[in-house]
């Protein structure tokens, strides 16, 4: 066998320790509670409600995300004008601001001292402390990353496609449904689950906008302040388990796409 | 038909300026120039996918110049291809039928005649990921022409293609517009293809028609420096002319008849040089003594530079000649060429 250098047992040395670094903790958080623990959990009523919440708002956050983005994200594919970089610069601004920031951001126009506020109030919604409330911040932190995966899916497919099919006689719309959609659409998938995932996690913009009802990080986080890590933990293995999952199915399509390139 | 008139686009980096031509019905077209010269931006703005500015485009008479590519008629085949890869070979053929109320009867028809013609009948049910480049190419044909469109637009469809299956995929294109009666304007540039295929044609450079005619009118007779050296003639020199000769540099040249009065150039082809050993009788004109100063291969020709004077001329040799001529670099030689050779504008 060849005699490796430095540099390869430094690089294994710093992989090793990010690798470990992600890990133990999960790993402990996962193993740490007993299965009686874990079952006792998903019997508790507030556990079910807050996860069920959860996934409820970040599914609907997905879900408008998908039908505003979609466009913009096939606009921003397709044309190239003045201003272009600085539109993609704002649609990811939510990425770099902090949690807590966006919360209060979205709280300042849906106040009553607010004229966009006043007009959602006299619509009769409510957006502190409401469901409603957290679909808008979660929305807000997951759209950039849904108009990223279906941009560059958009990108992926070629103009001439669509040129060809519109000289065959399809319209825009058509040669949207017809080609370019089941080409762009395991990306377009990718980018709702990324949305989803980031929505799922969210605890800084949605605690400030909405205590109660209570999502499941908001709950984990009042276990842990009310009767410390050991009640948190099992409500945290839950939700970690049902981001698992939506991971699992992300790596599954990418590794597909990946081998159908 | 197809009728241009005064086309002006503007694009981020690249104008097409005042356009006209004019496509008879049923003809071979063929759009000829160096990569980047506006060929296919024209082709685009005939389709519809590229919106003029100013100026206006007529197919079979009726003007299309704000009509959607979708309702303009036209078919479209890329150089790439650009089969629908998420379709079969028959789903990408089909496409276009359910957009023009074709019968399933007529539709079948269609189908049937196609595949015959371009013999892809046995590919109907593979992917375009798994078909050779000829096949694609056949493929993407029967698919443009199966709606009937008015103007078959090619985008060169022989570029991308092995030597093999660029003379397999020639021969069906000549052969379609015997059998069809469509309009085919391709683009290209690679003469060779237009003088192989069409019978008119134009060259356009930077974003300009610089000439417009028969090809063999284009190959004889250019009209400008750029078409010149486009159709191959690469000795291009500026001459003064006088009593039915040209000087280029002191050297003198005779040719066939007196030139146009505006004309101030003279071009010969590398390949109606010929390339001596020994001088040849002296009644024959146009014999210069040079001294060979570069040999490059082409494949099966060599160009072999030959300064005479002050002039460099490119000529054209084949492998067997230059072997048994022995010409090598450095050697003195005699370069000969017929006065109808020169070619003035």
């Amino acid at each position: 066998m060849r005699k490796k250098e430095p540099f390869f047992w430094f690089t294994l040395a710093c992989g090793t320790f990010i690798v470990a670094y992600i890990l133990l903790p999960l790993i402990e958080l996962i193993t740490s509670p007993s299965i009686s623990d874990l079952w006792e959990s998903i019997k508790d009523k507030d556990v079910v409600g807050s996860i069920r919440l959860s996934v409820y708002t970040a599914g609907s956050a997905a879900i408008i995300s998908f039908s505003f983005g979609t466009p913009l994200a096939y606009f921003l594919a397709r044309h190239e004008f003045k201003g272009k970089r600085f539109l993609e610069a704002v649609i990811d601004l939510p990425i770099v601001i902090p949690h807590p920031v966006v919360g209060i951001a979205i709280l300042g126009i849906a106040g009553k001292n607010h004229w966009i506020g006043q007009i959602i109030s006299e619509l009769g919604i409510r957006v502190l402390g409401s469901v409603t409330g957290i679909i808008a911040v979660l929305t807000f932190v997951g759209i950039p990353f849904y108009i990223h995966s279906a941009k560059n899916g958009f990108e992926a497919v070629a103009p001439r496609l669509e040129k060809v099919s519109r000289s065959l006689g399809a319209s825009m719309s058509s040669t949207f449904l017809r080609i370019t959609f089941p080409l762009a659409w395991r990306s377009m998938l990718i980018g709702i689950i990324m949305c989803s995932a980031r929505a799922i996690s969210e605890f800084g913009a949605v605690v400030v906008v909405a205590y109660h009802p209570m999502t499941a990080p908001v709950l984990i986080y009042e276990r842990f302040e009310g009767y410390g890590l050991k009640y948190s933990q099992p409500v945290a293995v839950w939700l970690v388990l049902v981001c698992l999952s939506l991971f699992f199915i992300l790596r599954m399509l990418t590794l597909r796409k990946a081998k159908e390139a | 038909m197809i009728r241009i008139e005064n086309l002006n686009i503007h694009l981020l980096k690249f104008h097409l300026k005042n356009i006209d031509l004019t496509v008879e019905t049923n003809e071979f077209f063929m759009l000829m120039g160096p990569t980047g010269a506006g060929k296919t931006v024209l082709l685009e703005a005939i389709a519809g996918l590229i919106s003029a500015d100013t100026g206006k485009i007529f197919i079979h008479g009726e003007d299309v110049t704000r009509l959607p590519s979708e309702k303009r008629g036209v078919g479209l085949v890329y150089q790439d291809h650009a089969l629908f890869p998420h379709l079969n070979v028959l789903e990408n053929i089909t496409y276009g039928l359910r957009f023009h109320r074709v019968s399933k009867e007529e539709g079948e028809k269609r189908l049937r005649r196609l595949t015959e013609l371009l013999d892809i009948g046995h590919l109907l049910s593979r992917l375009p990921i798994n078909l050779s480049g000829g096949e694609k190419q056949r493929v993407a044909l029967a698919r443009a022409l199966i709606v009937r469109p008015r103007v078959l637009l090619l985008d060169e469809p022989l570029s991308a293609l092995d030597p093999g299956f660029r003379e397999e995929i020639r021969n069906a294109l000549k052969s379609l517009h015997q059998k069809t009666d469509t309009t085919f304007l391709m683009v290209t540039h690679d003469f060779g293809e237009a003088l192989a295929l069409a019978d008119r044609g134009a060259v356009i450079d930077h974003g300009a028609i610089e000439q417009v005619g028969a090809i063999h009118e284009i190959f004889q007779r250019p009209c400008s420096g750029s078409v010149a050296d486009f159709v191959g003639m690469k000795n291009l020199f500026e001459a003064r002319f006088q009593d039915g000769t040209a000087d280029v540099c002191g050297i003198r040249m005779r040719m066939n008849g007196a030139p146009e009065k505006h004309h101030r150039y003279v071009a010969i082809r590398p390949e109606d040089i010929t390339v001596a050993r020994n001088s040849l009788p002296s009644t024959h004109e146009n014999t210069l003594p040079g001294v060979v100063t570069s040999i490059t291969s082409q494949g099966f020709t060599y160009e072999v530079h030959v300064k005479a004077g002050a002039v460099t001329f490119k000529t054209l040799v084949t492998k067997k000649s230059l072997v048994n001529k022995e010409i090598r670099e450095g050697l003195e030689v005699f370069i000969s060429f017929d006065p109808p050779s020169v070619h003035t504008f």
